[in-house]
């Protein structure tokens, strides 16, 4: 008996599957039972007081400024459209809406042109220090670059211009991009672009036309993320939009005013300005997730 | 015909050929370049500006004043003291509840379930919104009058609190913001990291019957360490730079009376505020040495848990 290696010694789970199974029924369901009731309730909560706060801004954004005083008409009112009238017909935030999705646009697109070539090369030959220094941008506070720029740009007479505010806006959307893609490579397999080397593509067409094909979901998932904070930020163009260049979270701003605020407008012009966001995170939420967690898993 | 293009063609191989030889500093430096002029420019211009006691007007000339900023600075009990305590507290804070409390949501959401896939667009959802929009929408359910919050606490037969406008209770709340909307962040760092472990310790050690507890605490959690300081690292960044949030719900230097204003909220009001180009660099320096500071250590703990 000592010598034979029974298959019970090799699986040591199969200890635990030869307990009686009466004695397992009876102990495991109870225990399980009240785990998973616990566990739905425990879901519902997170999942309500992630949600109630965004459709309470929605409800608002519903109402009339007379009905959201009014503590009775929390959820029972008659909705209007009057603030999104208010918000997109007089203060005219379709302009800002093109305002904040062009620099995002063209912020994210430059940032790819100069930052995916960099990423793979600072992955393929560990450019550590290299990347480091990019990196910096993502810890370096904005405010510190911030006084320099509007002291060159305004004396280049620039600050107001989109190209200014582009640039600022790249320095969000680089590092991103930077920072994803190098893990995306990291974790790509060198055999494609040698087989591609052997069929006589040199090191650069083995990268075009192997390489980055190969990278499109790498590039997808920097490229949503960089938008998303591009279109979110608000430091930059706090300072360097000019009254034709706003993006959409410095005008939220027109609806505070320092004797009252217009919370019906305040709340329509919130809504638009998250609603893109939204929805887009909805169609490419596998890509947000899988460039949040870029690099954090493996060491 | 062959002739002719016989020279040409070898000045195409040759450039060609030397691009090749070249391409990791061809493909790098553009980047490089960008971040060198953008980033390392300024930020030596901030360390120059630090020592002189440039104001008012971009254009205006400044005199080169030595550490005077530094000495004014770091005796600043007034202003600065209190900008970097708040600092300290609000990322400390938020950090400690969104990571205690990520944990517990990841750990929840680790094993599959029917409708996961709702349940993770919810939890998506608060991180991509617009934070100066959250900050807004907060303004408004915490409004001390008509604000949802009171309301609720009325039910309960609290009394109404003052939240955002109260000098006590404002910190604390737009802390609680901020973990509403990067709770979030860390829950989708952290059930990577789970989903990524192997099933084999948590396995062997539920046979040698450790209970639930054990198994987190004694498999779970060292295991995930590397994810775990990641989290940490990435959160710390942010939370340490906020300034949209506060911005947002507190407006101009983090209110009337200081309440919320961190070192990030301080220096944007000394350069655009008050135009004092000189000193709001200086806290900037000491804000950026303090940054890197904190990412030095983590780094390094992070290397210590690797080995």
């Amino acid at each position: 008996m000592s010598s034979v290696v029974t298959p019970k010694m090799l699986r040591p789970g199969a200890e635990t599957a030869a307990r009686p199974p009466a004695q397992r029924r009876r102990r495991k369901p109870l225990a399980t039972r009240a785990y998973k009731v616990f566990r739905v309730v425990a879901l519902i909560v997170i999942v309500l007081s992630f949600l109630a706060p965004l459709a309470w801004m929605f409800l608002a954004s519903l109402k009339t400024n007379v009905d959201i005083y009014d503590a009775s008409k929390t959820l029972i009112f008659e909705p209007t459209t009057a603030n999104y009238e208010t918000v997109l017909g007089r203060n005219n935030y379709l302009s800002f809406v093109f305002n904040s999705f062009w620099v995002a646009f063209a912020s994210t697109a430059l940032s790819l042109i100069i930052g995916v070539p960099a990423a793979y090369s600072m992955s393929r030959f560990a450019m550590r220090r290299s990347a480091l220094v990019v990196l910096m941008a993502r810890i370096i506070p904005g405010v510190s670059l911030l006084v320099p720029w509007y002291y060159v740009f305004s004396n280049l007479s620039m600050v107001g211009g989109y190209t200014v505010l582009i640039l600022s806006h790249m320095f969000v959307a680089l590092p991103l991009i930077v920072y994803i893609l190098m893990s995306y490579y990291d974790s790509m397999p060198l055999e494609l672009e040698e087989a591609a080397r052997v069929d006589g593509l040199t090191h650069i067409g083995a990268f075009l036309k192997v390489t980055l094909p190969l990278s499109m979901a790498g590039i997808a998932t920097a490229s949503i993320l960089a938008f998303i904070f591009s279109w979110n930020n608000f430091m930059f163009a706090l300072v360097l939009s000019g009254a034709d260049t706003k993006t959409l979270p410095v005008a939220i701003f027109n609806f505070v005013a320092y004797a009252s605020i217009d919370w019906g407008g305040l709340m329509a012009a919130s809504v638009v300005v998250t609603i893109p966001i939204m929805v887009i995170a909805l169609f490419t939420q596998k890509y947000i997730v899988s460039g949040l967690t870029a690099g954090a898993t493996k060491g | 015909m062959t002739v002719a293009s016989l020279p040409q063609k070898s000045a195409w191989k040759a450039y060609s050929d030397w691009a090749n030889n070249h391409r990791k500093w061809l493909f790098a430096a553009p980047a490089m370049a960008f971040v060198a002029i953008l980033i390392i420019f300024p930020l030596a211009w901030t360390l120059y500006l630090s020592l002189t006691d440039a104001s008012g007007s971009v254009r205006a000339e400044s005199e080169f004043i030595g550490f005077a900023n530094y000495t004014e600075v770091l005796t600043d009990t007034d202003r600065f003291w209190p900008a970097v305590a708040r600092t300290f507290i609000f990322t400390g804070a938020a950090l400690l509840v969104q990571m205690v409390l990520g944990m517990c949501i990841a750990l929840l959401l680790w094993r599959p379930f029917k409708g996961e896939k709702w349940v993770r667009v919810a939890i998506l959802l608060p991180l991509v919104a617009t934070p100066v929009a959250v900050g807004m929408m907060w303004r408004l359910i915490f409004d001390p009058n008509i604000g949802f919050a009171n309301q609720a606490l009325a039910w309960f037969g609290i009394p109404a609190q003052p939240w955002l406008s109260g000098q006590d209770t404002a910190l604390a709340t737009v802390i609680f913001i901020d973990i509403w909307q990067w709770t979030p962040m860390v829950v989708i760092i952290l059930l990577a990291g789970l989903t990524s472990l192997s099933e084999e310790p948590d396995e062997a050690a539920r046979i040698d019957g450790a209970n639930a507890w054990q198994r987190f605490k004694f498999i779970t959690v060292p295991l995930m360490m590397p994810t775990i300081i990641v989290a940490i690292l990435l959160r710390s960044i942010d939370a340490l730079k906020t300034f949209d949030l506060l911005y947002a719900t507190k407006g101009r230097g983090g209110g009337s009376f200081n309440e919320v204003e961190t070192l990030n909220v301080y220096a944007y009001g000394l350069s655009f505020d008050y135009n004092d180009y000189g000193l709001s660099s200086t806290v900037l320096i000491i804000f950026f040495l303090i940054i890197i500071a904190a990412m030095w250590v983590l780094t390094r703990r992070r290397k210590d848990v690797q080995k």
